[in-house]
């Protein structure tokens, strides 16, 4: 099996994936090279993108030979459910975002993206997020750290380097034991999780986040349409301590942070496991619940939907600037 | 939040509501109320049809489950929708949620007093928290949705499943 691109290639498609997709925000292109795809073993779909720390165009991420297309609903090994799992490393956050939004709403198969690392430190809201209330404005401007506006809901992060985000993107009838409802959804979420710190750590969902103990390393959010839903996890493996300080504590806090900074609230994981080690747990998880089977690239297709805008975007100055004059 | 829920939910099954209901009675099995002369969507959406227009909201049972309403996307007046597609969206608990129109139409009015204050779908999900009204472009388009007794039908089923 060839790797899907090389640093080389061009996708014949790029037309149709770029009209899946708008344009981000980034300014210079990159190439994947050969050496940086990665192939799983154990009949596992790996689809490994890598950027090194560089802006990206979205279409780069995109040397697919072949537009994916939706499917039928699959089932694999003993009659699970199929997962597509998507690995990537060092994608922009907004391009995750999009590319998980596409899929949610345009595919009919389940997948589990997993980016190990973001580029560089953005600010992420939830789809209700008010600047004002949840960002330091004038260091942010002055610092120029993109704040993003995503389609899901929940609270406001900082991710960069130190992030390892893990999303599932399921068809509410894969899941038939769960209601298309934001608790039992994460009340599953939270087993899954479960399995992957046990004998690690004091693993819990509390008020709907990832804690050990009682500190953060988790923020979750969710999405739910008509048939499908995503919930997606940005984990603090590790975190500039120094980029906290870009986050206000928010109104809306839940009871257990007791009115906690930043730093005293969150721990990292990497105290408890490495970023490989929770990868492949994770993958490992997901095994109880679907069954993850290898597929030739070819047959890996994104849906092609002209007609679908994803709606997560980066705020523009002009945004956040009478934000931070309010503030003042 | 949870205790809120609760006492909501003990409330709509004893049928008490601070919300006046002169002209539908409600028809409840389950903890969640459903009132006679809506009809209903496998969605959880309700629809009341009255002469020209068609007034949209979300069911007792979809706010029970969806938790504390704090944010509502909603389409400005003018837009269509169309049968069993998405309009707008809540956020509860870190989710969004979309909300389908059972029926096709142009929206000719949006509750605005959900920006300030979601909170309506939670506490009136059948009259203060109601969300567009609409023209129907196709009015037979309510005869394949449920009726009360059907949709409690439907929501003890889907409960029980789960």
């Amino acid at each position: 099996m060839s790797p899907p691109f090389t640093s080389s290639s061009e996708p014949p498609c790029r037309s149709s994936i770029t009209s899946i997709f708008k344009p981000s925000w980034h300014s210079s292109t990159t190439h994947a090279s050969k050496d940086e795809v990665g192939w799983g073993g154990f009949n596992q779909i790996y689809l490994v993108f890598r950027y090194p720390p560089r802006s990206v165009k979205l279409h780069t991420l995109l040397h697919i030979k072949k537009p994916l297309k939706m499917a039928r609903r699959q089932v694999g090994h003993a009659g699970l459910p199929l997962m597509n799992i998507v690995r990537m490393k060092g994608v922009p956050i907004l391009q995750q975002l999009e590319i998980e939004e596409c899929l949610l709403r345009t595919s009919s198969d389940n997948w589990c993206i997993i980016n190990d690392g973001a580029d560089k430190p953005s600010i992420v809201m939830g789809v209700s997020g008010k600047p004002a209330g949840l960002v330091e404005i004038r260091p942010v401007l002055e610092d120029k750290i993109p704040v993003i506006r995503r389609f899901t809901g929940g609270g406001t992060v900082i991710v960069d380097h130190g992030t390892i985000f893990v999303s599932f993107i399921c068809n509410k009838n894969d899941v038939a034991d769960v209601q298309p409802y934001p608790r039992p959804i994460m009340s599953w979420s939270g087993l899954l999780y479960s399995q992957v710190f046990q004998g690690i750590a004091d693993f819990r969902l509390r008020e709907n986040d990832y804690v050990i103990g009682l500190r953060k390393f988790g923020g979750n959010a969710q999405s739910i349409t008509k048939n499908r839903w995503i919930h997606h996890t940005s984990f603090l493996w590790d975190y500039e301590t120094r980029n906290m300080s870009y986050l206000k504590i928010p109104e809306r806090a839940p009871d257990y942070r007791l009115g906690r900074d930043h730093l005293d609230f969150i721990c990292p994981m990497k105290d408890y496991l490495s970023r490989s080690d929770f990868i492949s747990k994770t993958i490992d998880a997901t095994r109880s619940h679907f069954s993850v089977k290898s597929t030739e690239f070819e047959t890996v297709r994104l849906p092609s939907n002209p007609k679908f805008t994803p709606t997560s975007r980066l705020l523009t100055n002009q945004e956040l600037e009478p934000a931070g004059k309010t503030s003042i | 939040m949870a205790l809120r829920i609760w006492a909501s939910s003990t409330a709509n099954a004893l049928r008490l509501s601070s919300a006046t209901r002169p002209h539908f009675s409600p028809l409840s099995r389950c903890f969640s109320s459903v009132l006679d002369g809506l009809k209903y969507a496998n969605s959880h959406e309700w629809v009341k049809h009255e002469g020209s227009v068609a007034t949209i909201g979300i069911t007792d049972h979809a706010q029970d489950h969806l938790g504390e309403v704090v944010f509502v996307d909603l389409p400005d007046t003018g837009g269509s929708v169309a049968k069993a597609t998405g309009f707008g969206a809540v956020e509860s608990v870190k989710a969004t949620s979309d909300i389908n129109s059972p029926i096709s139409g142009e929206i000719v009015e949006v509750n605005t007093k959900l920006s300030d204050t979601p909170g309506l779908i939670n506490s009136s999900p059948y009259e203060d928290g109601w969300m567009i009204k609409v023209k129907p472009s196709n009015p037979s388009e309510l005869e394949s949705l449920m009726g009360a007794k059907e949709y409690t039908k439907f929501c003890e089923e889907e409960d029980a499943a789960h």
